[in-house]
């Protein structure tokens, strides 16, 4: 009897064993991931010229921390160390090694800035850690072949200027078209995605003007292209000179169909100032779900979103995009991160990143899916075109994917 | 001198009690050296990378201390020669393959031709206004070099990303202990450079100047030629640093050299101590340490805690870290 309880104590016990090494064997680890914990870094502009970014890293902050409280992911909870940049890419890449070399963090999250993640692209490629979904819409992040550890996230602004092309090349093909472009590498990226998507048609586009972020007004050039006999107007602008550009169109009775780039889409930031009244028959492009807008009042997605903003930052402008978008880029790192299993490598997870199906997020557009694969890192590609009645955006047509 | 035998005598042993404390502040440079040296074989690479850095920053504040500290012109500009000293270092390296051990000395040569002939006109300025004139400088740096003319050799706002250099062949460092040693070496011989500069006839006839300019040109001292060169020294030893700086980040943009690094710059330089050498290391690691430790003590108002830190120091040590310990030696020896 009591050699028979023997057998099968010391048969459970090799049962177990094998078993726990089994399981043991499938855990991969590389720093910054163990049973209990994941640890991502981010570098954010809490202070300095583009502070006003910092809600986002507060949001996702927020979101890692409402995760947490749910018990984490895959049992494992998230600690998320976010650091202040202010904006400058020195400071970028000290706070990032610091994140890398001393926190050992398993990936970066969303760094905010083309400047600042620039920076630390090299350094992030030659040291093999991720640098996930960086916050910048310029197009170079989409390069698999010579930086495979940078993925992006939200659509790239060459993309967004293609959408625009094709539609023009639809509706209204004899066009003449005139530009407004801030000149740096954001407007530039806008013009360029904006002739590749004309093709042989660029000649369609009879004036190209450009101002300074330093410029008082853009009142000048709006006259210049104006007097060029333009019947369509692409207006890539921040938000200031985009409500300067749609107002003093309407004073000098200019009526193109307006183009604004998706940047200066909020209606509180740029339709409001400029005269809601001015700006009926603009078109742009959207992604996200804007929280002002009406339409979205019991849509379930933002209902989500509103009782994570009640619950996880009581107080803050429940009218920012930015909440929006922190809430969108963390819930799909989550994702990402539930779809890592207990193979936390960092190869893994890159792979994971770039091998998502049809993902649809709260706060994205119904219809707007991510797909990435190991050659395509661009993230979110899909825009829906909105015309602004007067009181807000209006979606039309159907959601346009690049090709 | 035979006549006064008693008071040479006692003079001979307060000479005596001098030597001493020199031959002890000799030992304690050599053992400090020692111990920079050591340092990047103790701690880790991102320690080393933090204290280039500073080392980095330690020649800049060198240079805008002559100008500010021996000479008495402010400035609230130097960001900007610290741009244009990364910036040629960038450029040379990235546009005409130029090695970059190569561009540190021509960023120094640039800067101070730019430094003096900005000097020029700065003449005419005094205090207040030539704190004004060159905080101008600083203001318009970042938007100078996003300017389209000159956009093929800077890259515009996207900046210029920059090799990290390899050790020479052979020796066992790794690029974060030799970019650590190298600045180092530059920095021992900036200080030399500055200290025999401020302890010769030149730097006695800046801090003339600072203290009395009528009687320093009573004296002959050509006050518009000494103001100018301290400008252009300043600015060269700050194009040193800018050109190092550029090497040690690997990365240069407009968005690196805002006015507010041109201010940081000022506060290294009196936290650190005015017209005092080694006031340039404290403020050096003022600049780049304190930073870092108010972020860790709040998250919330890390420029809050910063504040905090300034007033502390400014009341605690109003003659700066440096003055603080020069103070403190007195007493010490004294003492002994």
């Amino acid at each position: 009897m009591s050699r028979l309880f023997r057998g099968i104590a010391c048969a459970s016990l090799i049962a177990t064993a094998t078993a726990s090494s089994a399981a043991f064997a499938q855990k991969k680890y590389d720093a910054g991931a163990s049973d209990t914990r994941i640890k991502l870094g981010q570098t954010m502009p809490y202070s300095g010229p583009a502070s006003a970014y910092g809600a986002i890293g507060k949001a996702e902050a927020a979101y890692f921390k409402m995760i947490n409280d749910q018990g984490g992911v895959n049992g494992r909870k998230i600690e998320f160390i976010s650091l202040d940049d202010a904006y400058s890419p020195p400071r970028t890449v000290e706070q990032t090694r610091k994140l890398v070399e001393q926190e050992q963090v398993l990936a970066t999250f969303q760094n905010l800035g083309t400047p600042t993640n620039t920076a630390i692209h090299k350094y992030m490629n030659a040291k093999k850690v991720p640098q996930l979904f960086v916050a910048t819409g310029a197009s170079k992040w989409g390069d698999p072949k010579r930086f495979p550890w940078t993925i992006g996230f939200q659509p790239s602004y060459q993309i967004e200027a293609r959408i625009y092309a094709t539609y023009i090349l639809k509706t209204v093909p004899n066009a003449k078209i005139a530009v407004l472009y801030q000149n740096d590498d954001y407007g530039k990226d806008y013009l360029e995605g904006f002739k590749q998507g004309l093709g042989a048609k660029s000649g369609m586009i009879v004036a190209e003007v450009s101002y300074e972020v330093t410029d008082p007004t853009v009142d000048s050039q709006i006259v210049t292209l104006k007097s060029s006999g333009a019947d369509v107007f692409f207006n890539i602008t921040t938000p200031k000179f985009a409500a300067q550009a749609i107002r003093k169109a309407y004073d000098i009775g200019w009526k193109p169909l307006h183009f604004l780039n998706n940047v200066s889409s909020s209606v509180g930031a740029v339709i409001t100032p400029a005269g809601p009244e001015k700006a009926v028959g603009l078109v742009t492009a959207l992604y996200g779900k804007d929280p002002t807008d009406p339409q979205f009042a019991k849509d379930p997605g933002m209902q989500k979103w509103r009782d994570f903003m009640a619950k996880y930052m009581p107080g803050a402008d429940v009218n920012d995009f930015n909440h929006v978008y922190g809430y969108s880029a963390a819930q799909l790192m989550v994702q990402v991160l539930k779809n890592c299993g207990d193979d936390l490598t960092r190869a893994n997870l890159m792979k994971q990143a770039a091998s998502l199906k049809d993902v649809q997020l709260d706060t994205l557009l119904p219809g707007v899916r991510i797909n990435t694969g190991a050659m395509d890192y661009f993230l979110i590609e899909q825009l829906q075109l909105a015309r602004f009645d007067g009181k807000r955006w209006v979606l039309f047509g159907d959601v346009i994917g690049h090709e | 001198m035979s006549g006064k035998a008693p008071e040479a005598e006692s003079a001979g042993a307060g000479t005596a009690v001098r030597a001493g404390l020199r031959l002890w502040a000799a030992l304690g440079l050599l053992l400090v050296l020692a111990l920079l040296c050591a340092l990047p074989f103790l701690v880790s690479s991102y320690r080393t990378f933090q204290f280039t850095m500073a080392l980095v920053y330690a020649i800049v504040l060198l240079g805008l201390n002559i100008l500010t500290g021996y000479n008495g012109q402010i400035s609230l500009g130097h960001g900007a020669f610290f741009a244009v000293g990364a910036y040629v270092a960038a450029v040379l390296m990235d546009r005409f393959g130029v090695p970059y051990w190569a561009t540190i000395p021509a960023s120094g040569l640039v800067c101070l031709v730019f430094g003096y002939l900005f000097g020029l006109p700065a003449l005419r300025l005094q205090g207040h206004y030539l704190a004004l004139a060159t905080f101008a400088l600083a203001v318009a740096m970042p938007q100078l070099l996003k300017y389209k003319a000159i956009e093929e050799w800077t890259g515009g706002v996207q900046g210029i990303v920059i090799l990290k250099p390899d050790p020479p062949a052979g020796l066992p460092f790794n690029q974060d202990q030799w970019l650590y040693l190298l600045t180092l070496a530059i920095a021992v011989i900036m200080f030399a450079l500055a200290w025999n500069l401020v302890h010769s006839r030149v730097g006695r006839a800046l801090m003339a100047i600072r203290d009395h300019p009528v009687a320093a040109e009573a004296m002959g001292v050509n006050s518009a030629w000494y103001k100018s060169a301290a400008f252009g020294i300043s600015a060269l030893y700050t194009g040193v640093g800018g050109a190092l700086g550029a090497i040690v980040v690997q990365f240069v943009a407009p968005d690196s050299f805002t006015a507010g690094l041109s201010i940081n710059f000022l506060v290294g330089v009196v936290i650190g101590g005015l017209a005092s050498i080694s006031g340039a290391i404290w403020g050096a690691l003022f600049i780049q340490f304190v930073p870092n430790i108010a972020d860790q003590i709040s998250k919330a108002a890390p420029w809050a805690i910063y504040g905090i830190f300034l007033i502390a120091f400014a009341y605690a040590m109003p003659t700066g870290v440096a003055g603080f310990l020069r103070l403190l030696w007195r007493r010490i020896a004294r003492r002994g």
